[in-house]
């Protein structure tokens, strides 16, 4: 196994190293959230339940499944996700 | 750095034929008497038996005397470097020793092998252990799994085309191209207003796919590219297409292969592709200069990603762009010009200069729009079968120049707004004017490059706020 490649910054290091987290939603109203179910035991007991509460409140919600939860979301479902919901979450569960 | 001590120095390493050939003589040498310490490359037991071994396993010793073959053999005294060998020479080895028949069972010569801390990359390496080279930039760690080309695309590093992952061996060897020191500043950048050291423009360098012996050039480019007059920041946030055109002048071009001949505006040659590239990612990464960002351009321009060539000096009837601009021909200098694209100029039937220069015209009067003055420079890249025409005809570049002036003049009448049924134009005050010229004084500009057969010159049309209100060309010469 190779070792951890180092590369030095090329830029003016104005911003920290580390990606940033987006802004998180001040609310989410008029929003449409996606629910990722990622294939993890358990984890669309959480989900689903997490759905229903949503629901009530009158939330738009859409539910995806990834394949496995080995692997990265394949892309197809990636850019279903954005380009149809503004806020998702996932439920890492066992 | 550690020192050697006084007497007889020798680096071996055990996997070199030749440091085993001469393995016996080690003991001789020493019971001879001779002051003798051996540093071992690669077995810190080896040479057998020998009591003044220094593990030299971490090539400490062999990096600081810059080894670069075993065995050497190094005499010193009063902490001076006095002699060195290297490889096995019988007559050399006796002769420094004063041991007369030292070796007189082997033979005469044999070469040595290349030392470890000569290995490639190794060099660099070493650098960087043992303080010789000092590195300021933030380290950033790409875990193991993770492809370092992705982690460039994925920080925002990029053109948009993959670059070299700028790993801190390859930017020390990136450093060796120039005298300059890595914390030098070399300017500041725009639009973030950065001040940007050699090392950071090494660092650029080698994302795009420079050598070394570029390096020079990309600090000169850096240079001009922070002149005031060049106007880095407007030129880069206007909605204009044009970006920085990097023309190289002097010995330089050969000495790294740049092309001025054959697609001299194109593809295919690595010093042209990445000298122009390296500026452009320095205002990108270290300026912050990005599309949509400060960058502002509507359509922006192909050479935004690279516009860089070498004007062709060796094949032309005229003195050079630089020669023109005060240089002597022998220094080398890179001038940037606010420019982009390549407009055509196809003249396949004029055997006259008088006519090859009214096409010239002809199309240097589109420059910008038909009905615009004196907005935007240009630059005329004239091909060699056009440059023959002027050649025989004892036509100078400054004869073409003040030709093309000539040429390149309208009536206020058709130039303002609304003439010839078209709003866009000079205002209505030039109306009575009637001798307009297309291009300020100094707003054109000749260059000699391309293949021999084709009879296409070009024009690189400037950005239209050219001149002392924008962005004039500047010259910095390649130290």
């Amino acid at each position: 196994m190779k070792e951890n490649a180092v590369l030095l910054d090329p830029t003016a290091e104005l911003s920290p190293a580390e990606r940033e987290l987006l802004p998180r939603p001040e609310n989410l109203s008029g929003k449409t959230i996606g629910l990722l179910d990622i294939s993890k035991a358990r984890g669309e007991v959480f989900i689903n339940r997490l759905g229903e509460l949503m629901a009530a409140e009158g939330l738009s919600i859409r539910h995806y499944k990834k394949p496995t939860f080995a692997r990265v979301a394949p892309l197809e479902l990636y850019q279903q996700i954005v380009m149809e919901c503004q806020v998702v979450v996932e439920a890492l569960a066992d | 750095m550690k020192r050697l001590p006084e007497g007889f120095s020798l680096f071996l390493k055990k996997a070199c034929p030749t440091c085993v050939l001469i393995e016996p003589l080690i003991q001789r040498m020493s019971d001879a008497g001779l002051p003798l310490t051996v540093y071992s490359q690669d077995d810190p037991l080896f040479p057998t038996g020998f009591a003044r071994i220094i593990d030299d396993v971490n090539l400490e010793y062999s990096f600081h005397q810059r080894i670069e073959t075993v065995p050497t053999l190094i005499l010193t005294r009063e902490n001076k470097e006095v002699a060195r060998l290297a490889g096995w020479h019988r007559e050399e080895w006796q002769a420094l020793t004063g041991l007369n028949e030292l070796g007189a069972d082997l033979p005469g010569y044999r070469p040595g092998c290349g030392a470890l801390n000569m290995e490639p990359g190794k060099t660099e390496e070493l650098a960087l252990q043992f303080g010789a080279v000092k590195l300021a930039a933030r380290r950033i760690e790409v875990a193991t799994m993770v492809d370092e080309m992705e982690t460039c695309f994925e920080k925002g590093w990029t053109d948009g085309l993959p670059v070299i992952p700028p790993t801190p061996q390859r930017v020390v060897s990136m450093l060796q191209g120039t005298r300059r020191q890595p914390d030098e500043i070399v300017g500041v950048i725009p639009p973030n207003n950065v001040a940007c050291s050699v090392e950071k423009v090494a660092i650029n360098a080698v994302m795009a796919g420079c050598k070394p012996e570029y390096l020079p050039v990309v600090l000169a480019t850096v240079e001009a590219a922070c002149l005031d007059e060049f106007c880095m920041h407007g030129l880069l946030a206007t909605t204009y297409f044009s970006s920085p055109v990097v023309i190289v002048n002097g010995p330089i071009r050969q000495a790294i292969q740049m092309n001025s001949g054959v697609n001299a505006l194109g593809q295919g040659n690595r010093a042209n592709a990445t000298i122009g590239r390296a500026l452009q990612l320095v205002i990108r990464n270290i300026g912050g200069g990005v599309p949509g960002g400060v960058d502002r351009a509507t359509l922006g321009s192909p050479g935004k990603f690279t516009f860089c060539f070498a004007e062709d000096e060796e094949n032309s009837p005229w003195e050079s762009l630089s020669v023109q601009k005060g240089y002597a021909p022998d220094t080398s200098t890179v001038t940037l010009f606010p420019g982009h694209g390549v407009h055509e100029i196809f003249d396949q039937l004029s055997r006259t200069p008088e006519s090859l220069a009214r096409s010239m015209a002809g199309c240097l009067a589109t420059v910008v729009h038909p009905k615009i003055s004196m907005a935007a420079d240009a630059v005329v890249v004239v091909c060699p079968e056009h440059v023959s025409v002027f050649k025989a005809a004892g036509w100078s570049k400054q004869r073409l120049l003040d030709e093309l002036h000539s040429l390149l003049q309208m009536s206020g009448r058709q130039a303002v707004r609304g003439a010839d049924g078209i709003a866009e134009g000079l205002p209505e005050s030039f109306a009575a004017d009637p001798q307009i010229p297309k291009f300020k004084t100094d707003g054109l500009m000749i260059v000699h490059a391309g293949g021999p057969a084709g009879k296409f010159s070009a024009v690189i049309s400037g950005w239209v706020a050219s001149g002392a209100t924008g962005s004039q060309t500047v010259t910095k010469e390649i130290e």
